[in-house]
């Protein structure tokens, strides 16, 4: 290359580190994410020097929970709960009922006890009950979910605050983690889950677009 | 442990493992042999019981779970026998090897407290986890309208 190349090379290259970053342009990456597991809050400050970036991100992660058969299959958009990895109806047949409890003769609480039966394999939690109708995950986008979650018309009255107090300690969000009898637990643990609601509320509780990743 | 309960209206002070199914305490402790084992995964309703007057599959309920609560059997449902759901299940000749018929009257008496007069769906959905191997489906159905007052179409 000859020295005028050079001095044009190098001029370039620094011109790319001073112009700003164009919105298509790529930043530094996420590490991948081992199966199984979440990314720390940590991480996506390295890789998100955009606090608006960097919180619409964070939802993508916490939607990998949201969005996992042992978190959706009892947020389900219709009246029945769904069971299993590849989610099918709830057998027996059962139905949400007027409070997401069920119906007479076949409540929630008839057969699931405040924690999973390993010997009959019936998964149980304290409350166990369906999520309400206007929080139903299965068939939404992270966006749809995102901002339902900041709907306090749809979140149960829920402040931001009360929602990372809700994911990071609730017993049944928990049972997520801790399924029993052989099934697949949600992603990461709790403790990490929480702390990634709790960064994305601290970063602006952005949504991300509707064309993100289901 | 002391587990305390009242099964049928009788105050009870049992000495059990406080994770035992009520199932077992009820037949093998009490000696109430009318509700029954099926499947011992709650998934065929033949253990059903009232606590509190909620439908509970006793094979897998706790026992603690019942500690300073109200538990009725199928013996306890009525005193005589002629509750009227016993009464249209005789009438009708509802059950076939009767198995399952402490489970569906339990479930169904359920029901019937909470809605006098259900429809045939709030029949089906609310029965939908009492199996009947022998397939007397419309007959139980039959029993329960019988039992609320409701006419045959």
């Amino acid at each position: 290359m000859t020295r005028v190349g050079i001095r044009a090379l190098v001029v370039l290259l620094l011109l790319s580190c001073a112009a700003p970053r164009g919105a298509d342009e790529p930043r530094a990456a996420l590490p991948a994410s081992a199966p199984g597991e979440l990314r720390a809050p940590t991480v996506f400050a390295v890789a998100f020097p955009d606090r608006a970036e960097r919180s619409r991100a964070l939802f993508l992660e916490a939607a990998r929970v949201f969005l996992h058969p042992r978190c959706k299959n009892c947020h389900p958009d219709g009246d029945s709960p769904f069971q299993g990895d590849a989610p099918r109806l709830h057998d027996p047949p059962v139905l949400r009922g007027p409070e997401d409890k069920g119906i007479v003769g076949m409540e929630c609480a008839s057969c699931h006890q405040d924690r999973n039966l390993e010997l009959a394999r019936v998964p149980g939690a304290p409350t166990w009950h369906l999520a309400p109708r206007g929080m139903a995950w299965v068939g939404k986008t992270p966006h749809e979910i995102c901002e339902q979650i900041k709907d306090p018309k749809r979140n149960g009255g829920r402040t931001l605050a009360k929602i990372v107090e809700h994911n990071a300690h609730d017993a049944l969000v928990g049972w997520g983690w801790a399924p029993g009898a052989g099934r697949a637990p949600a992603p990461g643990s709790q403790a990490v889950f929480g702390s990634i609601v709790q960064a994305w509320v601290d970063s602006g509780a952005e949504c991300p677009p509707e064309e993100a990743r289901r | 442990m002391t587990i305390k309960l009242r099964v049928n209206g009788v105050e009870r002070v049992l000495d059990v493992d406080a994770e035992m199914p009520l199932l077992w305490v009820l037949r093998d402790v009490l000696d109430l042999t009318g509700t029954k084992y099926g499947c011992g995964q709650a998934l065929c309703g033949a253990c059903t019981v009232h606590l509190d007057g909620q439908v509970v599959r006793s094979c897998v309920t706790p026992v603690r779970r019942a500690e300073g609560r109200a538990v009725t059997t199928i013996e306890g449902l009525s005193a005589d026998g002629k509750h009227p759901l016993q009464r249209a299940w005789s009438d009708l000749g509802v059950p076939q090897c009767g198995y399952c018929q402490a489970g569906q009257i339990m479930t169904a008496a359920a029901l019937l407290a909470a809605k006098p007069r259900p429809s045939d769906d709030e029949i089906d959905h609310s029965l939908a986890g009492n199996l009947c191997r022998c397939g007397t489906y419309p007959r139980i159905r039959a029993a329960v309208r019988k039992a609320a007052g409701i006419a045959d179409e």
